[in-house]
C-alpha cells in the first residue's frame, strides 16, 4: 500500500492536515427542503459546515443526504422536478438565489460521485478540459497545475508515463482519485463527496479514505457515507439523517466524537449501536 | 477567492449555454420541417387532378390511359396489394422458420453467420436483386409459362427481400420471450415442437406481427424489383403469369415524360401510396407498443 | 413424428433462404468477373455502358453521397443532441419532432424521388443535378442518422454529464467535449448506415439526380449513380448485362464494406460502454 517513509503524496502526512481547532461556519445551511415532484425527500435541514473540517453525514439510504450535497452545488438544477426552498448561505452569498452563476459556484464548490466518473478521454485532458473551460489559456499553466493536483492525489508517479492514454484504463480507486484531482485543479474551497469509496474495492478505498484525510485543513469537506467506521475514522463532525413518514430529516448534528460516543438522540443511538453491534 | 478567474467573463460563457439550444431547436425543426414540405409539395404537384372533388377518378376511372385522361389507379393499386399480399404469404413463414432457427435451432456457430447472412440480404441494394430476377429468374419462368415478367416473379423477388426484415424482426420478437415461460413449457413435458407452437409464438404474436405489418409496408413500397420483374403491363392481375404494373413502378416509368395532369396523377398516385404505407408502419408501431 | 416434421421445416426454410442467396450472389460473381477489371473501374462508359467502364459513375456516385453527407450529417447531430439532450420525455415540441422523423422513415423512397424532383429540381431550380440527387438522399437518410445518433448520446451514462456539471462545465463544453467523443461510434455507425443506404438507393434517383453517364463537371450537372447505372444497363440497354452484373458486384461490394464498417464501428461502441 502505501509507503510512508516516501509519501508520494505532495499534501504531507495525515498528522500534518492543519488541524481546525476554531472553527468557523463556512456554509450555512438553513431551513432546507428538498422535494422531486410530489415527494419531499428533506425537510427543513438547518446546519452550519466549518471550513477546513471534514463534515460527515451518515444515515440509511434514501434518506436525502444526496439531495443535500446536490442543493450545495445546485447540480438540483439539471432535474426539471427538483425543488429547492430555504437557504444556504455561502461566504455572505445565498446560493439558491436564481441569479446565482451556477458554474463559478461549482468551480468553487467542488463534487465527487460515488462512482469515479473520469470522462472517456486521456488523463491528462481530464484534468486539463475542466481549466480550458475555466479560462486557463496558457497551455504550460494548465499542465503544471494538472501536475500539482495528480501529485496531491498521490496519482502523479503512478500516471506521469502514460498521462495520455485513455483515463479509463486506470483502476477503480485511481480512477476516483484522478476525479479527485479533477476537483482540486480547479483550486475549489470546498469539496462535497458523495459515498466516494462504496464503489472501491477495501485497499482502494483505504488509500482514498487517506486522501480524504489528508486533504482536511487546506479544503472543506462534506462526505455522504455509509460507512459508520470510516465516518468515525475522518470526520471532526457528523450529522445524523434519518426517514420519517418517509421524508428525511436531520436529527442530530455535533462533533463526530462526541456524537458517537453520547448520542443525545435515541434514535442516533440506535442506529450507531445498531450497526457497531 | 471570488475572483480567481475572473478575467473571462462568465457572462460569456452563460451565453454559449443560452444561444445552444435555440440553435439546436431550429435544426430539429428543420427536420421536421422536411415532413412538411414533402407532403406539401405533393398535394401541390398532385392538385390539378386531386382539387374539384377530382380525387374521386382515381378509383372511379376505367383504368390508367393517361392519354384519353383516365386516371384509375385501381388496377395498379390490386397489382400493388396482390403482389404484396404473395410475398407476405410466403416470407411470413419462411421468415418465421429463420427467426425460430436462429433463436433455437442452430448451433451456436451457425447462429452467427446465418445472422450476418441475413443481414447481408437485408442490405443488398433492391436494383440488384432487381437485376438478378430479371436475368435470372424471368428467363427460366419464360421456360415454363412465357412471356416472364410476370406477377410471380416479382411476388419471387420481393420474398426474397423481405425474409430478412421478418426474421429479424421475429427473432427480436422471440428473444423477448421470458425464459422461465419455455423452461415451464418443458417442465410440463410439452416437446419443443408443442413449446414453441402453443407457448413461444404465441406470446411473441405482437412482435412478430410487428414484423409482418414492417415487411408489409416495405414490400407496397419498394419500386426497383416491381418495375424489373414484373413486366409492366397495366391490368388487373388475372394470374400468376400476367405481366403487370404496381404503382410504384409506375410512378418511376412515365415520370419521365408525364406533364400537366398527368404529372399530377402520378403525384397524387405517390400521396396514395405514402398514406397505404404509414397506416401500415403506424399498426406495426402499434402492434409492438402492446407487448 | 411431427416432432420430426417441424425441425424439418424449421431447418428448410434457414436452408432455403441461404441458397437462394447463395444463388444469387454467385450467378453475379459468374456473370460479373469476366467482365471486372481495373480498367472497368476507371474507364468511361463506351457504346450505352455495354462496354468500357464505370469510372464517370464512380465519380457521380461519390459526388451525390458527399453532397447527402455534407448536408445530412450538421443538421442531423444538430438535431440528435437537441432530441437527446434538451428534450424530456413529455416535451411536446420534441415528441412533433421524433414522431415526424418517425413517418418521414416510412415514406417510400420513390416518393422522396418525387419530392426532389418537384421541389428541389424544379421549385429551386437546380434541375437534374448531383446537388439536387444529394439533397433528395439527404432528405431521406436524416430519420436513421438521427434517431442512431440520438440512441447513441442517450446510451451515454448520465455521471458524465453531472461530472462535467459539477465542474462548472458549460452544457455546451459538456456536449462537445465529452458526450459526442463518447457517442462517436454510434454516429459515425449512423453515418455509415445513411451512406449505405444511398448508395443503394435507386428509385429516389432517377428524377431528380438523372441519367448523365458523362464525367460530371460541376455539382450542377447530371450524373447517373452507380445503382441508377444497374438499372439502365439492365432495363434500357440490350446487350447491357453483363456490364450490369459488373458494376452491381462492384455495388455489393461498397455495401458490404461499409456494413463491416458500421459492424465494426458498433461492436466497438459496445465495447467503450461495457469499459465504462
Amino acid at each position: 500500500m502505501t509507503n510512508y517513509s516516501e509519501s508520494p503524496y505532495t499534501l504531507g502526512s495525515i498528522d500534518e492536515a492543519v488541524a481546525c481547532c476554531a472553527p468557523k461556519p463556512q456554509l450555512k445551511v438553513r431551513a432546507l427542503s428538498v422535494s422531486y415532484g410530489d415527494r419531499r425527500v428533506l425537510e427543513t435541514v438547518s446546519m452550519d459546515i466549518y471550513r477546513g473540517c471534514i463534515t460527515a453525514l451518515i444515515g440509511p439510504s434514501g434518506c436525502g443526504k444526496t439531495s443535500l450535497l446536490t442543493s450545495i452545488n445546485r447540480l438540483t438544477d439539471m432535474l426539471p422536478s427538483a425543488r429547492v426552498e430555504g437557504s444556504v448561505c455561502f461566504e455572505g452569498q445565498e446560493i439558491l438565489d436564481t441569479t446565482v452563476d451556477t458554474l463559478r459556484l461549482r468551480r468553487r464548490i467542488g463534487m465527487i460521485f460515488q462512482k469515479p466518473n473520469p470522462f472517456p478521454i486521456s488523463i491528462r485532458r481530464n484534468l486539463e478540459l475542466p481549466l480550458r473551460e475555466h479560462g486557463v489559456r496558457k497551455r504550460s499553466e494548465r499542465a503544471s497545475r494538472a501536475e500539482q493536483a495528480l501529485r496531491d492525489v498521490g496519482l502523479w508517479e503512478e500516471v506521469k508515463e502514460r498521462l495520455d492514454s485513455s483515463a479509463l484504463s486506470l483502476s477503480g480507486g485511481q480512477q476516483q482519485r484522478l476525479c479527485i484531482a479533477r476537483a482540486l485543479v480547479l483550486e475549489p474551497e470546498i469539496l462535497l463527496m458523495d459515498e466516494p469509496c462504496s464503489a472501491l474495492d477495501p485497499i482502494s478505498s483505504a488509500v482514498v479514505e487517506e486522501l480524504i484525510l489528508r486533504l482536511r485543513g487546506r479544503y472543506t469537506i462534506v462526505i455522504v457515507t455509509h460507512n459508520l467506521a470510516q465516518a468515525k475514522r475522518v470526520a471532526n463532525y457528523a450529522g445524523f439523517f434519518w426517514m420519517t413518514e418517509r421524508v428525511g430529516k436531520l436529527i442530530e448534528f455535533g462533533q463526530c466524537q462526541r456524537l458517537f460516543d453520547t448520542p443525545a438522540h435515541a434514535l442516533t443511538q440506535a442506529y450507531v449501536d445498531g450497526v457497531r453491534g | 477567492m471570488l475572483m480567481i478567474l475572473s478575467k473571462v467573463s462568465s457572462l460569456s460563457r452563460w451565453n454559449i449555454d443560452r444561444t445552444l439550444a435555440p440553435l439546436l431547436r431550429m435544426a430539429g425543426m428543420m427536420c421536421a420541417a422536411v415532413l412538411i414540405l414533402i407532403v406539401l409539395f405533393l398535394l401541390r404537384e398532385a392538385w390539378p387532378l386531386l382539387g374539384n372533388g377530382g380525387w374521386v377518378n382515381l378509383f372511379s376511372d376505367d383504368g390508367w390511359y393517361p392519354l384519353e385522361g383516365l386516371y384509375g389507379l385501381l388496377p395498379m393499386l390490386a397489382v400493388s396489394l396482390a403482389v404484396m399480399l404473395g410475398a407476405i404469404m410466403l416470407a411470413g413463414p419462411v421468415g418465421l422458420g429463420c427467426a425460430l432457427f436462429l433463436q433455437f435451432y442452430a448451433p451456436p456457430g451457425l447462429r452467427k453467420s446465418f445472422r450476418l447472412l441475413l443481414s447481408l440480404l437485408a442490405g443488398m441494394p433492391s436494383v440488384v436483386l432487381g437485376l438478378w430476377g430479371l436475368t435470372v429468374l424471368v428467363p427460366i419462368i419464360a421456360l415454363w409459362q412465357p412471356p416472364g415478367p410476370s406477377l410471380l416473379a416479382a411476388i419471387a423477388v420481393l420474398t426474397l427481400m423481405i425474409v430478412p426484415t421478418m426474421a429479424l424482426a421475429g427473432a427480436a420478437a422471440l428473444s423477448a420471450v421470458p425464459a422461465d415461460l419455455v423452461s415451464g413449457a418443458a417442465a410440463l413435458g410439452m416437446s419443443a415442437k408443442s413449446r414453441l407452437l402453443y407457448v413461444v409464438i404465441p406470446a411473441a404474436r405482437h412482435g412478430i406481427l410487428s414484423g409482418v405489418l414492417m415487411s408489409m409496408a416495405r414490400a407496397l413500397g419498394e419500386t426497383m424489383v416491381l418495375l424489373m420483374v414484373s413486366g409492366n403491363v397495366v391490368q388487373y392481375p388475372h394470374g400468376l403469369f400476367d405481366p403487370v404494373r404496381a404503382l410504384t413502378a409506375n410512378i418511376a416509368l412515365e415520370m419521365a415524360y408525364a406533364t400537366g395532369t398527368h404529372r399530377a396523377g402520378l403525384f397524387a398516385s405517390g400521396l396514395f401510396l405514402t398514406l397505404l404505407v404509414l397506416v401500415l408502419a403506424w399498426l406495426a408501431a402499434r402492434s409492438v407498443r402492446y407487448d | 413424428m411431427t416432432e420430426r416434421l417441424f425441425t424439418l421445416a424449421v431447418w428448410m426454410s434457414a436452408a432455403l433462404v441461404a441458397v437462394v442467396l447463395v444463388w444469387v450472389i454467385g450467378d453475379l460473381v459468374r456473370l460479373g468477373i469476366p467482365h471486372l477489371s481495373l480498367d472497368f473501374l476507371f474507364a468511361a462508359p463506351r457504346d450505352a455502358g455495354r462496354n468500357g467502364g464505370i469510372g464517370p459513375i464512380l465519380v457521380s456516385t461519390v459526388l451525390i453521397i458527399g453532397v447527402t453527407l455534407t448536408a445530412a450529417l450538421p443538421l442531423g447531430l444538430m438535431a440528435a443532441v437537441w432530441l437527446a439532450e434538451f428534450t424530456t420525455r413529455g416535451h411536446a415540441l420534441g415528441k412533433a419532432i421524433r414522431l415526424s422523423l418517425d413517418v418521414m422513415a416510412g415514406v417510400p423512397s420513390i416518393v422522396f424521388g418525387l419530392f426532389g424532383n418537384a421541389f428541389f429540381s424544379i421549385y429551386l431550380g437546380m434541375g437534374f443535378s448531383i446537388l439536387s440527387g444529394g439533397l433528395t438522399l439527404a432528405c431521406m437518410i436524416l430519420p436513421v442518422f438521427i434517431r442512431t445518433c440520438e440512441v447513441g448520446l442517450a446510451a451515454v451514462t448520465d455521471t458524465w454529464r453531472q461530472g462535467a456539471a459539477a465542474l462548472g462545465m458549460t452544457r455546451t463544453a459538456a456536449i462537445w467535449h465529452v458526450l459526442l467523443p463518447a457517442a462517436s461510434p454510434a454516429i459515425a455507425a449512423g453515418m455509415v448506415l445513411g451512406i449505405g443506404r444511398a448508395t443503394a438507393e435507386t428509385a429516389a434517383l432517377i428524377f431528380t439526380s438523372g441519367y448523365v453517364d458523362r464525367m460530371p463537371e460541376s455539382l450542377w450537372d447530371s450524373g447517373r449513380s452507380l445503382a441508377v447505372h444497374i438499372y439502365d444497363l439492365s432495363m434500357n440497354i440490350s446487350g447491357g448485362d453483363t456490364a450490369a452484373d459488373a458494376a452491381a458486384l462492384v455495388l455489393i461490394t461498397l455495401i458490404v464494406l461499409f456494413n463491416m464498417l458500421a459492424q465494426w464501428l458498433s461492436d466497438r461502441w459496445l465495447h467503450r460502454r461495457l469499459v465504462a
